[in-house]
Formats: C-alpha cells, structure tokens, sequence
C-alpha cells in the first residue's frame, strides 16, 4: 500500500533569503502518529504548512495516495474567533461547507463534548482557560473529520499538568478515530510518548536526521512515563536530536 | 464600596459645573461685566426661553444635517475601505486622493461648492461639507481594521475552502468592528463640527441651523443668545457621544477586551 503521504526533495527558501528546508524526504503511513523534532527555526511548522497547501515549496513534490485527505490543523495559539461562541467556532469549517444549520450545530456540540467541553457551547473565548481554548481549537479540527491531522506545536504554550491531559485526550482521539497525526513539537518527552514515530530534523535548513521507530506500548496512561521503556525511547530521541544539532 | 464610586463619578463633575457656574454668575454680577462681552448665566438662560422655538428648530436643522453626513460618512467609509481590502490596485488608485479630501480645510471649498451645488440646495452643500470632515476617520481605521486579520485564522479559512466573501463577511467585518466603532465615534462628533463650521461659511439656506443662529447672535452683540446655541452644541454633541458608546458597547461587550470588565 502507498504511503498516505509522500514528501520527496522539498526544498523552501524565504522571501528574507533563509532556506527553511533542504531537501526534505518524509512518508507518512495510514494511521501514523508522527512527530516531527528540531531545533527551533528548524523549518518543522514550514513543512507542516506545505504538507497543508499554505505554504508552496520551490522544489520537490507532495503526494497523497488517495487524493489530498480531509486535514485537520491545530496551530500553537488556540486561533479562535473571539466574537463568536465556542460552538461557532468550533461550526467554523463546517459553516464554510454551506452545511445545514442544524446539522452544522449537532456535529460541532459532538466534537465538544468529545474533548469535555459539553455544556461549554454558548461561553466566548475569553471566558474559556489557556487549555479550554486549545480544546476548542482541536474540536474545530475534529469537527471537519479529517483523515490527517497536522498540528503545530499545539501544547507549547499550556502548563504542565494541562500539556499530559490534552497528550492523553490527543493520543484517544487518535485511536478512536484512526486518524494520521503530525504533531511538531520541540519537546523530547511529548514526542516520545504520543508517537508511533519520531523524525528528528536538523538545524536549519531542515532535513530528516533520525527517524526513530518507537513500539507501541500495550497502553499509553501515567504509569507508562515512568517505565524504563520510556526513559530508554526517550533516551534515545534525546540522543538523535543531540547528534543533529552538532552536525 | 462600588456604589460610592459610581455615585462619586457623576456626583463630582456636576458638583464641580454648578460651582463654576456659581463663580461665573458671581463675578459678572460683581464686576459688573458687560453683557455685550460676557452673559451672565442667568441671562443665558432667559435667552434660552425667550428664543425657544428657533433654538429647537434649529437644533433639529443641525441635527439632521450631522447624522445624515454622519451616516454617509459610515457607509462611504465602510464601503470603501471593503473596496481597499479587495483590491489593493483599486486602494493605491484611490488612497491618496482620500487623503486630498482630508487635509484640505474644507472651509475653503465651500464657496466652490456653492456655486457647483447652487445657493437653491444650500442643506446638500452642508451635508457634503461635513461628510468630508466625518468622512475620513471611518476609512481609515476600517481599512486598518479588516488589514488586522488573524494571520492564522485566515489560513485556516483557507485551508478549509473559504471564498474571499467567507473571509470578509466572517473575519475580516467582525475583526475590524472594534475599529469601525472606535472610527465612528471620532467621526460623530468631526460630523457635528464639520455642520457648524459649514453653516459659517455656507450660511443655511432657508433652515436656520445653529452654526447660522450663533453668527447671527454674535453681529448682533446677542452674546446670551450665543451661550445659549453653543449650550445646545455642545449638549448634541455629549449625547452623539454617548450614543455611539452605548452601541459599542451592546456590539462588544461579550468579547472584546477594550469593552470588557475585569473581574477579581
């Protein structure tokens, strides 16, 4: 079977003259969760935003194996409508589909609930904490049904204790929708307890220095950052991105 | 605690307006000031009663005059600037000669306007004139408005599909409506000036506005007169004012930060 998504030879320069990515080479497999790891400025969000169609590169191509999925992105700010409910936020893609209102409704107030927002609906983002709004912002991306998800730094900004609950919610979402996940982060324990697969990139411009292969563990909660099989994966992420930064 | 504060909010203005008022009566009744060059509150009053019925009349004059331009100020300028934002080649072809209609003193093209416009449609000349003044600050703070879009917020309509009337109609308006409002309430009260200057220069045709009654008053050393149509003035204007507050705040109150209050 095809990889879900194929990048081969992408390459992006900014308009400032910085080359972004290097010839980047990345597939992606059906029911993946992938996280991307680099230096800051390492062109991991530009590569998440070409794989999404904003950002066009200047060489190399994007592939999806059954025609482009429907995505999903989570940015680093939860990028909600202040002046609209959380469920017109949450209704936003579907909203633009010209879905019926009712129907737009139901499904948005769903995806609310999935992230333990039910009874939330009416409340503004002001009204909402830092990890609540985050919450709204992956019930918008839920609420479009994607196939792929892609989310950028997504917990970055949350404490700690908000960071393991919204990785929890993440990784059941991921298993109750079979969905694809690339998830950028600069943290070596998020991305080795959410994924199925760590790509380590270099500093700038960015290309693949490591692609880390992780078992996955009977079930992922709690107890399981505390294993020695943790630390050892952990370990071993630590070590790569280490290894990236001096070449 | 709160309730004394807000009791002190209204309380010590007014507190503070009747003594000057007081100290003003006062001393021209003292000094024997002359009525030519400064009334006496009292006097001011009594002019307000005996001039009733014209000071209403044009109070109503004037009235109309502002919020007509003030509302063809808000819709010329909203129109537009959504015009800006669609086409940067239809903004650089226009921005600059909107500017030209701001910074020229408006005072001077209203004789002009007068000729084009004929003496028969003096009421049209004076809109026009305060249109100008009102016209520019409602365009230019909503076309910094709809430019102030969420970049990522527009992203992610794009990535949804969105049409560029998705993205105006559902970020770009309600991101730029705390510009817009914040526009129109410099813009009420410039409408309200640019009337009453306009009347000065342009008189009032066959209405008689304020701006035209305080000319009056002051040939004829009427100066009770004048306190009194400059009182009314500047009444309008408090409660143009608080108009355009009160709707900004039944627009923003629920999510914008400038009209929120803090609690705790």
């Amino acid at each position: 079977m095809p990889p879900l998504l194929s990048l081969s030879g992408i390459a992006k320069k900014f308009d400032s003259g910085t080359q972004a990515i290097g010839r980047l080479d990345l597939e992606v497999a059906d029911g993946e969760f992938v996280s991307l790891v680099g230096p800051s400025g390492c062109g991991k969000s530009t590569a998440l935003r070409i794989v999404a169609g904003l950002l066009t590169p200047d060489a190399g191509t994007v592939r999806f194996a059954h025609g482009k999925p429907a995505l999903g992105f989570v940015f680093q700010e939860p990028t909600l409508m202040p002046w609209a409910s959380t469920l017109g936020n949450v209704r936003l893609p579907l909203d633009l589909k010209h879905m019926n209102r009712a129907e737009a409704d139901d499904r948005a107030a769903r995806a609310l609930a999935r992230v333990g927002l039910g009874g939330f609906e009416k409340a503004y983002p002001r009204e909402l904490s830092g990890g609540m709004k985050m919450r709204v912002s992956i019930a918008r991306a839920l609420a479009a049904e994607p196939r792929l998800l892609l989310m950028d730094e997504p917990f970055a900004a949350l404490d700690e204790l908000t960071r393991q609950a919204l990785n929890d919610d993440l990784l059941r979402l991921w298993a109750e929708d079979a969905l694809t996940v690339i998830f950028v982060t600069h943290s070596v324990y998020e991305s080795t307890y959410l994924s199925s697969r760590v790509v380590v990139m270099t500093p700038r411009p960015g290309r693949v220095a490591a692609d880390i292969a992780l078992s996955p563990p009977p079930r992922r909660d709690e107890a399981y950052r505390l294993t020695a099989d943790f630390t050892e994966a952990a370990g071993r992420v630590s070590a790569a991105l280490k290894q990236a930064m001096a070449a | 605690m709160r309730d004394w504060a807000t009791a002190a909010r209204y309380a010590v203005p007014a507190a503070l307006g009747i003594a000057a008022i007081a100290f003003w009566q006062w001393r021209v009744r003292a000094l024997g000031i002359s009525p030519l060059v400064l009334a006496a509150p009292s006097d001011i009053w009594a002019a307000f009663l005996l001039n009733f019925d014209t000071l209403m009349a044009a109070l109503w004059f004037t009235l109309k005059i502002t919020l007509s331009a003030f509302a063809l100020a808000t819709v010329g300028g909203v129109a537009l600037a959504v015009l800006f934002s669609q086409s940067r080649i239809v903004e650089y072809a226009l921005y600059p000669y909107a500017v030209v209609l701001q910074v020229t003193p408006v005072v001077a093209i209203a004789p002009l306007l007068l000729i084009w416009i004929g003496y028969d449609h003096v009421g049209t000349v004076l809109v026009l004139l305060a249109w100008i003044i009102a016209f520019f600050t409602v365009l230019s703070n909503t076309t910094v408005g709809l430019r102030s879009a969420d970049h990522n917020l527009l992203d992610l309509m794009k990535l949804y599909g969105a049409s560029r009337w998705q993205i105006l109609w559902r970020l770009q308006l309600p991101g730029a409506l705390p510009y817009l409002l914040a526009g129109m309430k410099i813009s009420g009260g410039l409408a309200l000036i640019g009337a009453v200057t306009a009347e000065f220069v342009a008189g009032s045709g066959d209405g008689l506005g304020l701006g035209w009654i305080i000319t009056l008053a002051n040939r004829n050393l009427d100066t009770a007169e004048e306190f009194a149509a400059l009182t009314l003035l500047s009444t309008l204007g408090i409660v143009i004012l608080f108009a355009l507050t009160a709707l900004e705040w039944a627009l923003l109150h629920r999510w914008h930060e400038s009209a929120v209050k803090r609690q705790g």
